[in-house]
């Protein structure tokens, strides 16, 4: 398949990995950022084959496990409610709330419904105009400019019907709280190819030079995910600690301009709740005042939400590369992908569910 | 093999557009639709009795018996329709075990509403898959439920074939050593259906792979009947069916990743919409288990059929990581193939 194959060539993976073992002389701790990476890393068996000193610790970069346990309930109660057609990502469906998930809704008659673009909500709700229809805006700087342009979109042909429930987070934020933490083990970063496509990587030259970590912009294929970890190491070993783009066929530094326009006018920047880690300043976009009258929260007042995690999960360090998946004590026991504690074991993404389902043989 | 006959075979005229309450009641309309629908197409000497029950010869020995509802959403998909997967769904099924797949019974539940002009079609389609399988469909039912009680119409076939001597197939048989084979690419009856549901296309339409396989297991069996293990890996995928194999037999299984087979434009929507061809259904492909010293013959025979054209060997069975699925990946890294979790979500990013 072209612009995949290319990237996937077992004989050019095999000598980047060459190359990583030639340069490595002392333990490193790289974060992948992106679920999507800690996907590929997982799928392909990279851990396995790099050099036993490079750690690879899975970041927060998932967004079905970093929305908070309230989105998730309010989800919850929104799209039980008589007169909602409920429409999110197929993967959020599944996510525990305190008590329980979108597909329990659907199965007690809730009008749920996957969609692949908010785009598809827009003509849900032109279709039921009787039907009040809210989308599920989750997700990184990636799914942004598309969950801005639906509400721009309604607003400019006049849905009222159409709104969205917001929880939308921001990379940078979350690589700087990590980096501040005391119990920080990261020493260089991975950073999310796509989120960069978006946003570009001017956000990442002050957080480079203020913690002194290489951070290396890379792609989801094999070869992207093992050419960001040489030139990591490469910084690592040198010393140094700049942004470096290694998915320039994607990447410009400037990112995608329209986008960026579409996101500031229908997005403004809020707090966020990160499950697992908590409140995060600035790390987060809410829609803006201008379109308040799309914003699901406001939308339909839900009160009362209770939250409860459940105490054996730890998805909240695993999160933040401090433990994991299998540190955990309830992982592939009382928590599994068909019974998941935390959302890390719920998303293909999610750095539990990958090793859980692509974990090692142990005994080999 | 074509059916122009049947193919170009025009609606029979009736009294009613669509099926009414009262063609389930088991009056005139009922007999209209029985006699002008139904009759016509799976005409043979058992069915045209109209007997209660299909009263057949039993030629001894042992019967494979198996039972499949079918309740595909949509109906119509590029390469197949609902009609055809509920007759090649049983014959697979009965096939898998090395039987002669010989019966089957019908039973349609229809949703009121539900224009003749679809059914027929359906039925048509029907007709086409048991000629080709060689079945017979000797008894039949219908019942017609409220609108929105279905979706447009449900179908439960049921059926039995005979078992020749020697023939032991079984998901417990795998042998250390044992290759796999697989019949042909995978995924291309679940992704056919997920896109045209999704409203996805492409440069090329994914078609449904759907067919019956019995003669295909006819021809292997004719090199062999030493067949360990044999599965069409439906819902699930390839990936269930393995891990089925692993536990009942308790041997590991090793496949080799670069080794199986799917479609450019298939690859293309389970990459979109980050879905693993592992664990996507097939409607027309099998996994043979066999001991490594007839693979080859076993190989040969499958590529001579139709429906195995593209067989290939995906992968050994091993005394290594007993009751687990493993894959080799480019990189020289084995990993897990688990059983799956309920559906497939497509991925967010």
């Amino acid at each position: 398949m072209k612009y995949l194959d290319e990237f996937r060539d077992p004989v050019v993976a095999r000598k980047i990995l060459n190359e990583i073992h030639a340069v490595t002389t002392q333990p490193w701790v790289i974060m992948e950022i992106c679920g999507g990476q800690t996907h590929s890393i997982i799928r392909n068996g990279i851990d396995q084959v790099l050099p036993k000193e490079i750690e690879l610790v899975h970041g927060p970069g998932c967004p079905v496990c970093v929305t908070p346990l309230e989105i998730i309930d309010r989800a919850v109660e929104i799209a039980g409610r008589p007169n909602v057609i409920f429409t999110s990502f197929g993967d959020m469906l599944r996510v525990p709330g305190s008590h329980k998930d979108l597909f329990m809704v659907r199965s007690e008659g809730g009008d749920v419904r996957t969609v692949f673009s908010p785009l598809e909500s827009l003509k849900i709700a032109r279709e039921n105009p009787d039907k009040e229809v809210v989308f599920f805006a989750v997700g990184f700087e990636t799914t942004a400019p598309g969950n801005a342009m639906a509400v721009a979109q309604a607003a400019k042909e006049g849905l009222p019907n159409f709104s969205e429930l917001v929880s939308h987070v921001l990379v940078p934020p979350a690589m700087e709280a990590l980096l501040s933490s005391d119990a920080n083990r990261v020493q260089g970063y991975l950073a999310a190819g796509h989120v960069c496509t978006v946003m570009g990587w001017d956000e990442y030259d002050p957080i480079a030079k203020k913690y002194k970590v290489p951070i290396v912009i890379t792609g989801f294929e094999p070869m992207d995910v093992l050419d960001g970890i040489l030139h990591t190491v490469k910084q690592l070993e040198a010393g140094t600690h700049k942004v470096e783009n290694r998915y320039a066929r994607i990447v410009e530094q400037g990112g995608n301009q329209p986008a960026q326009v579409l996101i500031k006018d229908v997005f403004e920047i809020a707090n966020r709740k990160w499950r697992g880690i908590g409140e995060i300043p600035v790390s987060g976009f809410k829609i803006s005042k201008k379109y308040a009258a799309f914003d699901a929260e406001l939308k339909f007042s839900v009160d009362d939400i209770h939250t409860e995690e459940p105490e054996a999960c730890i998805s909240g360090v695993i999160l933040q590369g401090l433990k994991k998946p299998h540190d955990c004590p309830a992982f592939g026991k009382e928590c599994t992908p068909q019974n998941p504690l935390g959302a890390t074991m719920v998303s293909s993404e999610g750095a539990c569910a990958a090793y859980y389902k692509y974990q090692r043989i142990l005994s080999e | 093999m074509d059916f122009p006959e049947a193919l170009s075979c025009p609606l029979p005229i009736l009294s009613h557009d669509t099926v009414q309450l009262a063609h389930g009641a088991g009056g005139k309309l009922s007999n209209e639709m029985i006699d002008k629908i139904f009759l016509p197409r799976f005409l043979n000497s058992t069915l045209e009795k109209m007997e209660d029950q299909a009263v057949l010869e039993n030629p001894g020995g042992r019967i494979a018996f198996s039972t499949d509802t079918f309740v595909v959403d949509p109906i119509f998909f590029p390469g197949g329709d609902i009609g055809d997967l509920a007759i090649n769904g049983t014959v697979n099924d009965i096939a898998m075990s090395g039987a002669i797949p010989k019966y089957l019974s019908v039973g349609f539940i229809l949703e009121e509403g539900l224009p003749f002009e679809t059914l027929h079609r359906i039925v048509l389609s029907m007709e086409k898959a048991a000629k080709l399988a060689g079945v017979q469909i000797v008894t039949g039912d219908t019942k017609v439920v409220n609108r929105g009680s279905c979706d447009k119409l449900f179908i439960n076939t049921s059926g039995f074939g005979f078992v020749p001597e020697n023939v032991n197939i079984s998901a417990s048989n795998l042998d250390v050593g044992d290759k796999i084979l697989l019949s042909g690419t995978l995924a291309d009856h679940g992704m056919a259906v997920m896109t045209t549901r999704e409203g996805l296309s492409f440069q090329s339409t994914v078609e449904s792979d759907t067919a019956g396989l019995n003669h295909l297991v006819q021809d292997m069996l004719a090199v062999s009947t030493n067949i360990h293990a044999l599965r069409d890996p439906t819902r699930g995928g390839l990936a269930t069916s393995l891990n089925e194999f692993a536990t009942s037999s308790e041997v590991g299984i090793q496949l080799f990743g670069d080794a199986i087979p799917v479609k450019e434009n298939v690859r293309g929507a389970c990459e979109i919409l980050g879905i693993d061809p592992l664990y996507v259904a097939n409607e027309g492909k099998l996994v043979a288990i066999v001991p490594s010293n007839i693979a080859d013959d076993m190989l040969s025979a499958m590529r001579g059929n139709e429906y195995g054209k593209s067989a290939t060997i995906i992968g050994e069975v091993t005394d290594k990581h007993p009751g687990i699925v493993a894959m080799l990946t480019g990189l020289g890294a084995n990993r897990i193939v688990d059983m799956p979790v309920g559906e497939q979500l497509p991925r967010i990013c």
